[in-house]
């Protein structure tokens, strides 16, 4: 089970970035664990400066903009 | 430039090749740049064609439009392409590092300099000011960025670049800059650490390791594409609004109604374009074709920009944003820090261009 944490305070392409995650997963039949983060200290905590971002068991993989589906998907899967 | 779209690559398909889309991108310049120049024969020849009375007010207003509408989508579409390609180079997290510990003065232009190249979306305004100041980048330095970055963009550049000419378009990068620099400076120089929130000033935040990818040119070349359509997408409808009612005022507003209530005569006139904007929230994209046709009856330059620059970078809906980080006092402070610069462009503007 992978724990996928999309950091955002909760604007569009944030909420754009968690359907891509869930898409793609069940696409991959990774199992997830999609969690939100949108305290402001929170996401300050992990470091990134611009919105969404993405965690992956703690890992920040990705910062800023939407991601590329390609890249969400060799995220989940590595 | 729907041609390039359809070149997008889908997942799983070979690599892209890079000499194709280069090619394929000089291609859609050079496109690009025999249909900018046949604009004003092919507008002549479609109004030409319409049931029109020649020399009235309607005809007017409608041949407006029609060149406008196209010419400053156009040179919008080759702006926002350029700083796609640009941004691509920048990233908010290297930004950051650049900055940290810098100090104010270098860092304050640093920054605003900085601020035109770096993606930067409003909404991202919160965590960029916690992420930065977290990570040691002064207050002030801090300050450059968050002005320079909404008020320069290329949006306004760009349409400034389309409507005004290329003279106005430096002036406003220069002054836009200007503005951003010295209130950082000031509002360092004041020493409002103690101003913030409590809480943000207790976050350490953490270093973060982003695995850099290493673009090549077709992601490159792609990020302008998507920055096309993502901007240009959202804002053409404004623009095209804007550029209507400019149109209506250049066919029907009497020359010279503007320029006593906004013409270089008129001192008052800029502080209230000033005060008029900060409750104002539109983009640039709706307002400059609105800029373009004051101007052309008589509205003074100045007093103008002056307006612009307040409605962009002094917005009230920013301001709530940002209250999360800042107090109400410091805000205040910000307001009557950029207030004030944005009041002596106007002025300086007035005197430069007569």
């Amino acid at each position: 089970m992978k724990d996928v944490k999309v950091l955002g305070p909760g604007c569009k392409r944030c909420r754009t970035t968690e359907d891509m995650v869930r898409a793609e997963a069940e696409r991959l039949g990774v199992p997830v664990h999609v969690e939100k983060v949108t305290d402001y200290a929170a996401i300050a905590g992990y470091g990134i400066v611009a919105t969404p971002g993405i965690v992956i068991d703690g890992k920040v993989v990705h910062a800023g903009g939407l991601p590329k589906a390609e890249d969400v998907a060799k995220w989940l899967s590595t | 430039m729907s041609t390039e779209t359809s070149l997008v690559p889908q997942a799983g398909s070979p690599p892209p090749n890079p000499w194709l889309w280069s090619a394929a991108t000089a291609a859609a310049l050079a496109l690009w740049f025999v249909l900018y120049s046949q604009l004003v024969p092919v507008s002549n020849w479609v109004v030409s064609q319409m049931p029109l009375e020649r020399g009235s007010r309607l005809e007017d207003a409608i041949r407006f439009f029609v060149y406008d509408t196209p010419k400053v989508l156009m040179l919008l579409t080759l702006v926002v392409f350029a700083m796609g390609v640009v941004r691509s180079f920048f990233s908010p997290e290297r930004t950051r590092a650049l900055l940290a510990g810098r100090r104010e003065g270098v860092g304050n232009v640093a920054a605003a300099g900085l601020g035109i190249v770096t993606p930067f979306c409003s909404c991202s305004a919160v965590p960029l000011f916690i992420g930065f100041v977290s990570a040691g980048v002064p207050l002030g330095v801090t300050f450059s960025f968050l002005i320079a970055a909404p008020m320069v963009n290329e949006v306004a550049l760009g349409l400034l670049f389309a409507l005004l000419g290329w003279k106005v378009a430096l002036t406003y990068l220069g002054f836009g800059l200007a503005v951003a620099i010295l209130a950082g400076w000031v509002i360092g120089r004041l020493h409002l650490e103690g101003w913030l929130e409590e809480w943000v000033r207790d976050i350490r935040s953490g270093v973060v390791d982003l695995p850099v990818a290493k673009l090549s040119i077709v992601d490159r070349i792609q990020a302008g594409i998507d920055a096309v359509k993502d901007i240009v997408g959202k804002v053409w409808l404004w623009i095209v609004a804007g550029i209507a009612a400019g149109a209506f005022i250049h066919g029907y507003v009497p020359a010279d109604l503007l320029s006593g209530i906004m013409g270089r005569d008129a001192w008052w006139s800029v502080p209230a374009a000033v005060l008029m904007g900060i409750p104002m929230y539109s983009n640039a994209a709706g307002i400059i074709p609105v800029v373009e046709a004051l101007i052309g009856k008589g509205a003074a330059l100045g007093t103008v920009l002056a307006f612009m620059m307040s409605v962009i970078a002094l917005s009230l809906p920013e301001m709530i944003i940002l209250r999360k980080v800042l107090s109400p006092r410091l805000i205040a402070v910000f307001v009557g820090v950029v207030g004030l610069g944005i009041l002596a462009v106007g002025f300086l503007f007035n005197a430069l261009f007569a």
